[in-house]
């Protein structure tokens, strides 16, 4: 099995990652390129960005974003956020990102999985799902649908994801850790790595996740203090978890 | 004349491996034409795309002849992933596609627990973890290193291929890119 990876969660908007407490005022806490190699020193083994305001209209901004980073970030990272199509994928993916995340779009229309994993390959498609009480919901959570969680996953799996990021919506913020119980579930039920979302308040926290999955995602945890990434990575590590070896770049 | 031909296969994303590059002061293009295959200083095969749509590609603009031929005459070349599964005789990827047949063996689904296998993982006998994002792997008799026990580095001549991406390996990454490139 590879090794258990540390996430940061970077949300954009209009081209500057913002740290989004609520969508009303949304603190500007800078260049998307300069975090980016920031937590990729301090050893994030990857990191999502969201387009939290992708709109149809404005996709320019965000391909701009994943050329920069690309061209200086030598990490994977995950794009996701107003991936609707195809032709929105290859924009994100031939602009240097390794992966697209999907949610309702995939939701949506399901066969979108299918196509981008046969153009560029599971490993470039995962599947965002947002859980609460057994189903799946959208629009950043506050809209239940009344498909089954566990069904989704599976389904989301045979139609070629490579990965799911599963984030709890009411673990989501709350700071008290994550739901190792759905985590747990979802994970059992499918073939592909699953990413643990949503509550980590401290290191042993994301440990505890680290021991039931693949990966864990982090936020505010590293947004309120980014230097604290190396920190916090030996702090997990003394909870038994194996991170991998950092190796200064040259 | 760049210091390195990045091969184009018609698809996907170069940027990352020519971003490594830049970083450790080489220049390169991507290219197809089998001219600059044959006499580039360092080629590298990236590892973008499918089996069957790369290796069409490769044959149709006569980059996988200048490969094999650069191959013949000692080249150095790189293999990264795709590139390096390309390499091999044969792939089950798309229903089976022929390879180079650079090296021998051939190109298999991955049976591990989770596939896609996605992350970093230590590679021996090289002691260093690298990242991985793979659903096939090889099997050769030319494998010269391997994680949690799959061929993920093949050797023979001239041809070096890896399973895994250094060009997003980060310093391991960057520091394995730097000793190839000083073998050339």
């Amino acid at each position: 099995m590879p090794l258990p990876r540390l996430i940061p969660c970077l949300d954009v908007a209009n081209g500057r990652v913002v740290k989004g407490v609520s969508f009303v005022g949304l603190r500007d806490v800078g260049d998307p390129v300069e975090l980016a190699t920031f937590y990729s020193d301090g050893g994030a083994d990857e990191l999502v960005f969201l387009d939290i305001k992708a709109t149809p209209d404005d996709t320019t901004t965000m391909t701009s974003v994943v050329a920069q980073v690309a061209n200086v970030l030598e990490i994977p990272f995950t794009v996701g956020g107003g991936v609707r199509s195809v032709a929105d994928a290859s924009r994100i993916i031939e602009s240097g990102a390794d992966r697209v995340s999907l949610n309702s779009a995939a939701l949506a229309n399901p066969w979108l999985i299918t196509a981008i994993a046969d153009r560029y390959g599971s490993q470039a498609v995962v599947v965002a799902i947002d859980a609460g009480d057994g189903v799946v919901h959208t629009h950043g959570g506050r809209v239940a649908t009344t498909t089954p969680t566990l069904a989704w996953a599976i389904e989301a799996c045979e139609r070629g994801a490579g990965e799911i990021l599963l984030t709890s919506i009411r673990q989501d913020g709350q700071r008290t850790g994550f739901d190792l119980e759905l985590t747990t579930t979802v994970r059992n039920a499918v073939t592909i790595p699953v990413i643990a979302s949503g509550g980590a308040g401290c290191a042993q926290h994301v440990a505890e996740a680290l021991r039931v999955t693949d990966a864990a995602l982090i936020a505010s945890i590293v947004h309120e203090n980014p230097s604290g990434l190396p920190g916090l990575r030996r702090e997990i590590e003394s909870f038994g978890i194996q991170l991998r070896p950092i190796k200064e770049r040259p | 004349m760049s210091d390195v031909i990045v091969v184009d296969y018609g698809a996907g994303n170069t940027r990352s491996v020519r971003a490594a590059l830049t970083h450790l002061g080489k220049t390169s293009e991507v290219s197809s034409d089998p001219g600059k295959i044959v006499a580039a200083p360092y080629v590298v095969l990236p590892g973008v795309g499918s089996a069957r749509s790369a290796m069409a590609h490769l044959n149709a603009t006569s980059a996988a002849a200048a490969i094999r031929d650069r191959f013949d005459a000692g080249g150095p070349t790189l293999g990264i992933c795709l590139g390096m599964q390309l390499a091999l005789e044969m792939s089950e990827e798309d229903g089976g596609v022929e390879g180079l047949g650079l090296l021998s063996g051939e190109v298999v689904r991955l049976s591990a627990e989770r596939v896609p296998r996605l992350g970093w993982a230590m590679v021996e006998p090289w002691g260093e973890a690298y990242y991985f994002a793979h659903s096939f792997a090889a099997q050769s008799s030319d494998s010269i290193a391997t994680s949690d026990g799959i061929t993920v580095a093949v050797q023979r001549g001239s041809f070096l291929g890896v399973q895994f991406h250094p060009e997003k390996s980060s310093g391991a990454g960057l520091d394995f890119l730097g000793k190839c490139l000083s073998r050339a």
